[in-house]
């Protein structure tokens, strides 16, 4: 098709021997801060120099930033330079942990994410098995229709989500009022928060889902066959092959696969954004819409701050787990 | 009943169960595409109703998976009256572009593009450059504090885009540099720079050291290996990040939202021009999500079997 296609096959990588490369074993794990260029190492450091600069500039420097801010009160009179921000301790902090709006939004985020991962990776780890049984044709079906829901960018598939469930001329509802017994003509699904970010949530299993089944699918290739056969000649049935066999080899993926859907449905927020035509109703708002509106719509930088640095924080729980997976990796190489 | 050949377990991927248009390429090598017939005799000894109740399964998930999509097209290409039909029509009877050309009225439709288009090129080709260079430092030298700038690196991916934008937001203000396409443009290097140093590394590191030994060994100066024999066998591989760094940055909604002003949008925020408050024109909308989403899909078409190795390379192996 085209210069993609072109190379050689290397899912799994025939690792170079580039093993006894990894010698010098760096400080301790964690430390995610930048080093500076120490002793005159030369040459790798020139390649990254640019790289680093680029990224402490934009990144680190609004990291710092992000910091100082949930410890300032800063409004619209700072913004615009008649005050300077002046520092308030934890007056943030204490004010949003004392917040039990704050509380309800955490806990729905929680349960929004937590769910939306547990759908993606149990129908992901489904449609890659199924994939496995189905005839050719339909496996590159199933496999076009994935990649072109992966593709979809995110404002144009909520746009579509936003058509399939609307009130009056949404399919969905016409659809399920063929159902015998089921009249839902006209059903409102935004008119209350949990049903609302259901249907939010399937729109973002509905985009999670093909990375999950394709990198699973390629994975699922990699369990070799007679570990399989091996353990049904000892008399496993299909669930003891695939708990004791398929679930051990796949596990590095799919620790990856939850962390990264983690990470990507608690920072879920056009989604929200678009779907609640820019204004989330107080019953939909994540910490990620929590924080903007708190910054954009009310004014309190500080308090937004605040609260991404929450958010920041919760996830970094999650984040030491897929990090001390890829480090595995990094030792290899 | 034993597997004929056994596939080493490093064996190309296209093995059985894996017929052509699986995940990977390579699977119509003559080897490759020999087992899978294999696979399928064996397993044709099972039961073969089996079968059939799978493909349908397969097809509920094809059907499921694929509606959206589908939608889109079908409300894009009907005539706007026959979209807010009560009863809607699965497969459409007229064929119009109506909608296409409501949707070029609605609000300017290449001004918006034409943005998108700078700003997902230049932050690409600043990526793929600076990136490409932190790669092979990380990939190809042995120093102290490799591994600190590669746990950076990657926990910099892990930071929430929308947790920062409130700083970003202040920092380009205070730099004058809202509503200015330049300010995006930094901006989308922070989630598209790690993402290109650390796909590249995971294309770098699957090319054999040995190659670059060799030739350096032939009389070439490390550059001149790495520019001979390295980046030949590297370039699809920049191809692929840099098409699929280009889409991050042109689907990319937030900062456009939050850092450009109405007159200087980008596509995606032009997308909302449809719903106004007298409610959303939902046929012509679909017919501007078409146009922003079928290049995009054919593109990442294109690059996404590549993707998905390079994403990934390595972590099977744990």
């Amino acid at each position: 098709m085209s210069a993609a296609d072109t190379t050689t096959a290397k899912v799994p990588p025939t690792r170079p021997s580039t093993a006894p490369e990894s010698a010098p074993r760096g400080s301790g794990p964690g430390a995610p801060g930048r080093t500076r260029p120490g002793g005159g190492a030369g040459a790798p450091w020139l390649l990254l120099a640019p790289c680093l600069i680029v990224l402490v500039l934009v990144l680190g420097y609004p990291l710092v930033r992000l910091v100082t801010l949930s410890f300032q009160k800063f409004g619209q009179p700072q913004l615009w330079g008649f005050q300077d921000p002046e520092s308030v301790g934890l007056a943030n902090f204490t004010k949003i942990l004392g917040d039990a709006e704050f509380w309800a939004v955490v806990l729905r985020t929680v349960v929004f994410a937590g769910g939306a991962v547990i759908l993606t990776m149990v129908l992901g780890m489904l449609i890659a098995l199924l994939l496995q049984r189905v005839s050719g044709w339909v496996k590159a079906l199933v496999n076009v229709a994935l990649i072109a829901s992966w593709g979809m960018p995110i404002v144009v598939a909520t746009a579509i989500f936003k058509w399939l469930f609307d009130s009056d001329y949404g399919v969905l509802n016409w659809l399920l009022s063929r159902l015998p017994g089921v009249d839902m003509v006209g059903h409102n699904w935004f008119a209350s928060g949990p049903q609302g970010l259901a249907v939010i949530m399937l729109l973002v299993v509905w985009g999670a889902v093909p990375f999950v089944v394709i990198t699973l699918s390629a994975g699922l290739t990699q369990v070799p066959k007679e570990l399989e056969e091996a353990a049904r000649l000892d008399g496993a049935g299909a669930w003891g092959v695939f708990r004791y066999v398929t679930l051990p080899i796949l596990k590095p993926v799919i620790v990856m696969l939850t962390t990264l859907s983690v990470i990507w449905d608690m920072g879920v927020f056009p989604q929200v954004f678009v779907m609640r035509n820019g204004h989330p109703e107080a019953e939909f708002q994540l910490l990620t819409t929590y924080s903007y509106d708190k910054a954009f719509v009310v004014n309190d930088y500080g308090g937004g701050s605040a609260i991404a640095l929450v958010t920041v924080l919760l996830l970094l729980g999650v984040v030491a787990v897929y990090m001390r997976q890829m480090l595995k990796i990094g030792e290899v190489e | 009943m034993t597997v004929p050949a056994a596939p080493p377990a490093a064996a190309p991927p296209g093995g059985p169960g894996s017929p052509p248009g699986a995940a990977t390429a390579g699977a119509t090598t003559p080897a490759a595409a020999r087992r899978p017939r294999f696979a399928r005799r064996t397993r044709e000894e099972g039961p073969r109703r089996g079968r059939w109740g799978w493909n349908l399964l397969g097809l509920l998930v094809f059907a499921v998976a694929g509606f959206p999509v589908y939608w889109m097209l079908n409300t894009a290409f009907k005539p706007a009256k026959d979209a807010i039909d009560p009863d809607p029509h699965f497969f459409p009877r007229v064929f119009t572009l109506e909608n296409f050309d409501r949707a070029f009225q609605v609000a300017d439709f290449w001004g918006p593009v034409g943005r998108s288009l700078i700003v997902s090129l230049v932050v690409v080709v600043i990526g793929i450059v600076v990136g490409m260079l932190a790669a092979l430092a990380i990939s190809r030298f042995a120093f102290r504090g490799r591994k600190v700038v590669i746990v950076g690196i990657l926990a910099v991916q892990m930071v929430p885009l929308v947790a920062m934008i409130i700083p970003v937001f202040l920092l380009l203000n205070d730099l004058g540099q809202y509503d200015k396409l330049t300010g995006l443009i930094i901006t989308y290097l922070t989630f598209i720079l790690p993402f290109t140093v650390w796909t590249l590394r995971g294309f770098i590191v699957n090319i054999p050291k040995e190659l670059e030994e060799a030739a350096m060994v032939d009389g070439c100066t490390r550059t001149g290996a790495f520019l001979r024999v390295v980046f030949p066998l590297l370039a699809p591989g920049m191809v692929a990040t840099s098409v699929y760094g280009f889409i991050q940055a042109w689907n990319e909604y937030l900062y456009a939202l939050m850092l450009m002003s109405q007159q200087n949008q980008t596509a995606t925020v032009w997308l909302g021009n449809f719903t106004t408050k007298h409610g959303t024109e939902y046929a012509p909308m679909m017919a501007g999500a078409t146009l922003m989403a079928v290049p995009i899909v054919v593109l990442f078409l294109l690059v996404q079997r590549k993707m998905a190795a390079g994403l990934t390379a390595g972590a099977v192996k744990g």
